[in-house]
């Protein structure tokens, strides 16, 4: 579920330059990208730049402070700790790159290949790559040390090769998020070679994540490194930053300062390196933050203009209701003035097509809006009290009591980790008030009630453990559980099959009809508002563009709109005629 | 290949482990035709759509198209006409990889089947999107910029790249708004006349298929229980299920659809 | 449930098995010159061998491996070649003192990673801005460096606790916290980096989920949907990121018990390491897995609890 959450709302790098250029236009990135460039440079160039060869010694100097041709000092040998941090610069971004080029290509690679084909070779692999990510690194290169040699090089390789767990179960679960996609089916289709598929399709959408991680692993990998020298393993005759350390560190009682610079070189790069991965994934979850407003837009609260009283046997009245979100330029309308009235015991159906703002609508009138979302104007008539702009307190005693919510999608609304029973029950101790064993009671008659054959089984089952159909009985159960006045129902029969929806439909009318239950009943679907509707309001772009009795509204639509969309409606058509072709000679 | 029949499944199983999801079905395309293909979640259709494009697997049984067998062949190790056989999906904002631009998209069959080399390739493009009623500056730009109805219509293109005389259409129109529905059900109609092609269209949506349909197969729990011209199967079903299938639908029409709904309710009443 | 224990408990054993003869096969394959380092230069050939033979590494791998194996099951590790002592005594010796700082360093990550995520999930702000610097900051100060900048601070010139040392807890506990304050500060910086910003962004997604909004819809409590169903639903994401601390942690400890002269595994690892006494690594090793496979147990047992399909 997670996976398909990312994937729908992380945009991804598209153009051959998108990687470069979001990391170039922000600013820390560009920040990052210059100082590792600069390492990168003095490494290359440390010849040309430092002053003294790494191991040149002057005895008088062992310790000396900066100045005197050593420009921070010399260390516990005599030698100059500028002259050493620009070669050690050499030494640790060798390291790094060997133990990045090893762990991305045996993990990319090998995550490709597990993720695609799956099976017993993704078991296998991801068994070896929890073996190795339960392993201490760093101690498995001290117990290899001896065998590995002096080398620092073939420690990093190993290294490599402990690290390669990061990016198999990177590159593993972004290929498993892609591969069901439609386009690889498609390119299938179309006849393209598993390896063309995986080359062509999946790396093109995975690189952005590898490089984040290919940054990360460099970080920890110059780190580790550093740490191993600082411990005295290595070739302790080359100059590198952790080596420094650990000579600084011998000398610390005599010179505390000397600490100071090989730490900074080596806090200093790893830091660029995170903040170059971080540039990136900002970039990637742009569409995934709330924007955040640099100058909020002054919240006008229009006072209702209208505010003479509701009529008589009016539940529910909602007049010129603005709805917005906050954007960069200023607040976006998706609800733009609508109004609507909802009499006691009726059903009114709110339809549009997607962008109408009808689940918006739905969303003011039960003080749920997502984040950053605000009711800009109007008023919202709740049993003649304002609710538009109640505090979040009063909202809440409004909630579940008189006002109840059945969502579109019936899985996802059921918590996965609490059995139906608990979620069954909470609303009602929390709201009415009443016992435990009181409100089980009450639950299993309510899941009798909605047709449930065994309402015990359900009260004890996980929501995996039943079907969507059933989990829509479930939530419909829990939504007028507290018997509400006004029940907002969005799309609660979309995610069904036909059969289930017109099951789920005649209960939802004899409940309204047995509880003189007011619903508002928002659906695309203009079947649905035949069979269970008393009224229409048909919304269009954030406004309401008709409002009709169910039987007007088929039989003479006032609005062009509406008559747009009921010619859009397929009922009624007269089937095609086939007219025999050869099979062979088709022009295209 | 009598009656311009091209493609025949006979005898077609399909098992996921334990579970049996096709049983022995029998189906028949015919050049130029469109065969709806109608069941509700879990049904085996779109299994089946996928045995005949070759990405789904085939436990026993003939897929023959054209009269050679391409049953458990995939896509790549396919020859001639059943190489062409290309696909429109559900979800058009998966089915385009939001990485490419729609000419690479449009392109990647062709040069996948080494019918052109990658300039010849785009020089169709602009034919391709005028096909579907699409700008030609369209080809440079990414999936994102269009919306929903327009990706569905580029995925058409994309499907029409390599001529196929067989397109199997999964749920195409089951993710539009209804007003764009219609235009797209209206552009595979028109393109269907003008080139012959024919289509397997796959839908859960009774009122679609009955549009677009010369034939409708009606599946549930992986067998077909009613297959015959659209007209006799959903004006005048024959199997229960069908009928139940129909009724549950819900019409346009609140006076139609109280009658309907009682018919519903009368039959479901009659099963127990 | 206790077919998933039971397979989880299978497959660590196998793990065991698989790296303790892969260690012993590299720590021992490479002590080739292990005697030559032990006597100095100045040994005979003669010496060298008898070292050699004294020590059994004259012998095959294949058969040292299953000499290894009979006393290893027995919990005898055999001797240590350069500290004169038995290797189960000076594991056991240490183990409880490396243990009560990654213990330590293991529960400030978690509450205070915990604080600090979910109060960035909840309200955003300054704890989503410290999360931000700190997952910088955390991951770019290599522990040691910050370890000795601590020792130089607060040890050399506040002289607010000790530089180096360990005092046990049984002598003096102020003496143990105060031993142990400047370690753990050390350790767990880039332990509460990752796992804030892990915790947080598992409570913004449990957050996210449909349920949610149903959930408020129904009027319960702001609180119960937080802390009874949200948290419920990160729990498992954020035990996981406890495992892999608990393992970076041990790592992390070798270098920290240096660099404050703790007498703890990682110290005695280094020491090992350096000197190439075989028999004590492959203890350390064996004893640092056995370690991980226990938490890691204990981890999937909490996810369990916690996540009913798991529980199959």
């Amino acid at each position: 579920m997670m996976s398909a959450v990312q994937q729908k709302s992380s945009p991804s790098l598209s153009g051959r330059s998108g990687l470069l250029r979001s990391i170039l236009t922000n600013p820390l990135g560009l920040i990052a990208a210059t100082l590792l460039g600069a390492v990168v440079l003095i490494a290359i160039f440390a010849p040309l730049i430092a002053p003294f060869a790494p191991d040149d010694l002057q005895i008088f100097k062992v310790n000396a402070a900066p100045g005197d041709g050593y420009l921070l000092g010399g260390d516990g040998s005599g030698r100059d700790i500028f002259s050493r941090l620009v070669y050690g610069a050499r030494n640790t971004l060798i390291g790094a790159l060997i133990t990045v080029s090893v762990s991305s290509v045996v993990g990319v690679t090998s995550g490709l290949f597990a993720g695609y084909f799956g099976g017993r070779r993704e078991i296998v692999m991801s068994w070896i790559s929890d073996g190795l990510m339960s392993l201490p690194s760093l101690i498995v290169l001290l117990a290899f040390y001896q065998s590995l040699g002096s080398s620092i090089e073939i420690s990093m390789l190993v290294f490599g090769v402990m690290l390669a767990p990061g990016f198999y179960r990177l590159t593993r679960n972004l290929v498993n998020g892609v591969k069901h996609e439609l386009y690889v089916d498609a390119a299938r289709v179309s006849g393209l070679s598993d390896l063309r598929i995986i080359v062509g399709h999946i790396l093109l959408v995975i690189r952005a994540p590898v490089i984040i991680q290919i940054s990360v692993v460099a970080g920890i990998s110059i780190v580790i490194q550093s740490g191993l020298q600082f411990l005295g393993l290595g070739d302790t005759s080359i100059p590198t930053w952790g080596g420094m350390l650990q000579d600084a560190f011998a000398n610390m009682f005599v010179v505390p300062t000397a600490i100071f610079w090989p730490g900074l070189a080596i806090s200093v790069t790893v830091a660029s390196l995170v903040l170059l991965a971080n540039a990136i994934r900002d970039r990637l979850q742009q569409g995934n933050r709330p924007v955040a407003v640099p100058n909020m837009p002054v919240l006008a609260v229009k006072p209702a203009t209208v505010t003479e009283p509701v009529a008589e046997g009016v539940l529910l009245e909602v007049r010129d209701l603005v709805v917005g979100y906050p954007e960069k330029s200023g607040w976006t309308e998706v609800v733009k003035g609508v109004s609507l009235t909802l009499r006691r015991g009726e059903v009114l159906g709110l339809v549009g097509e997607s962008g109408s703002g009808k689940t918006q609508t739905a969303f003011a009138m039960l003080g749920l809006l997502s984040t950053g979302g605000r009711i800009l104007s109007g008023s919202i008539w709740f049993d003649s009290r304002d609710i538009a702009n109640l505090p979040e307190e009063d909202m809440r005693k409004l909630r579940g009591r008189r006002i109840a919510y059945v969502p579109q999608e019936p899985m996802s609304n059921l918590d996965p980790a609490f059995r139906i029973g608990y979620q069954l029950t909470e609303p009602m101790v929390t709201v009415l008030g009443i016992s435990k064993a009181e409100a089980r009671e009450r639950a299993l008659t309510l899941l009798a009630r909605v047709g449930m054959p065994n309402p015990l089984r359900t009260f004890n089952a996980y929501p995996h453990q039943i079907s969507g159909g059933m989990a829509q009985r479930v939530l419909i159960a829990r939504a007028i559980s507290c018997n509400p006045d006004l029940l907002i129902a969005d799309e609660p029969t979309t995610a069904l099959d036909v059969t289930v929806q017109a099951e789920v439909l005649n209960l939802l009318r004899d409940l309204q009809a047995e509880m003189n239950m007011s619903v508002i009943l928002v659906t695309h679907n203009f079947g649905v508002v035949a069979d269970i509707c008393h009224r229409v309001s048909v919304m269009k772009d954030g406004r309401v563009v008709e409002t009709n009795d169910v039987t007007e509204l088929f039989a003479a639509p006032r609005h062009d709109y509406t008559k747009m969309l009921l010619g859009a409606v397929l009922d009624d058509v007269t089937p095609r005629v086939y007219q025999p072709r050869s099979g062979k000679g088709v022009a295209a | 290949m009598t009656d311009g029949v091209i493609v025949e499944c006979i005898d077609v199983n399909t098992h996921f482990g334990a579970l049996h999801v096709l049983k022995n079905i029998n189906l028949t395309v015919r050049a130029g035709e469109t065969v709806g293909l109608v069941g509700e979640s879990g049904s085996g259709k779109t299994t089946l759509g996928r045995a005949i494009l070759g990405i789904g697997p085939v436990s026993s049984g003939r897929i023959l198209f054209e009269g050679q067998d391409i049953a458990g062949i995939p896509p790549r190790d396919r020859k001639g006409n059943a190489a062409a056989i290309q696909a429109v999906f559900q979800d058009p904002y998966t089915s385009l990889n939001p990485s490419m631009t729609i000419e690479d998209i449009l392109t990647e069959p062709i040069i996948a089947r080494r019918q052109a080399g990658r300039a010849e390739a785009s020089a169709k493009v602009r034919a391709l999107l005028d096909q579907v009623a699409l700008p030609s500056d369209a080809a440079f730009r990414y999936p994102r910029e269009f919306s929903g109805g327009q990706r569905q219509r580029i995925a058409i293109a994309r499907a029409l790249a390599l001529e196929p005389h067989l397109i199997v259409c999964d749920e195409p129109v089951s993710a539009l708004d209804l007003s764009t529905q219609a235009r797209v059900l209206d552009l595979f109609v028109e393109i269907q006349e003008r080139t012959g092609v024919a289509y397997l269209f796959v839908s859960h949506d009774l009122a679609v298929v009955r549009h677009i349909s010369h034939r409708v197969a009606v599946m549930r729990g992986g067998e077909i229980v009613e297959f015959g011209d659209c007209d006799q199967v959903t004006a005048k079903p024959q199997h229960s299920y069908t009928r139940r299938l129909l009724l549950a639908a819900p019409v346009a029409d609140p006076v139609r659809q109280a009658e309907r709904r009682a018919a519903f309710h009368a039959l479901a009443v009659g099963e127990r | 449930m206790l077919r998933y224990v039971s397979k989880r408990v299978l497959s660590s054993l196998i793990l065991l098995v698989l790296v303790t003869t892969l260690t012993f096969a590299m720590v021992f394959g490479g002590a080739d010159n292990v005697a030559q380092n032990i006597l100095g230069e100045n040994a005979t050939d003669a010496q060298i061998a008898a070292l050699e033979t004294k020590l059994g590494i004259d012998r095959p791998l294949y058969v040292q491996y299953a000499d290894w194996v009979v006393h290893a099951v027995e919990g005898d590790f055999g001797q240590s070649w350069t500290m004169g002592e038995s290797v189960s005594r000076i594991v056991s010796g240490r183990l409880i003192v490396t243990l009560s700082m990654v213990t330590v360093a293991v529960f400030t990550i978690g509450i205070v990673a915990s604080l600090l995520g979910i109060t960035a999930a909840v309200k955003g702000g300054w704890a989503d801005r410290a999360i931000q610097v700190l997952s910088v900051v955390g991951f770019s100060l290599p522990n040691f460096w910050l370890g000795l900048i601590l020792v130089v601070v607060f040890a050399l010139n506040l002289r607010w606790f000790p530089a180096t040392g360990y005092v046990d807890f049984s002598t003096s506990p102020i003496g143990w916290a105060a031993a142990l304050t400047l370690p753990v500060a050390a350790l767990v910086l880039s332990g509460i980096a990752s796992a804030s910003q892990q915790v947080r962004g598992a409570m913004i997604d449990a957050l996210r989920q449909d349920y949610v909004r149903t959930l408020r819809a129904g009027g319960i409590k702001p609180s119960s949907v937080l802390f009874r169903h949200a948290l419920r639903n990160a729990m498992p994401a954020a035990l996981t990121v406890l495992s892999v601390q608990f393992i970076a942690l041990l790592g992390g400890a070798a270098i920290i018990e240096r660099v404050f002269a703790i007498p703890g595994l990682g110290s005695v690892t280094v020491q090992a390491a350096l000197s190439g006494d075989v028999p004590v690594l492959m203890g350390v090793v064996v004893t640092m897995i056995i370690l991980v496979v226990l938490v890691n147990i204990l981890i999937d047992l909490a996810n369990a609890w916690v996540n009913p399909k798991v529980r199959l």
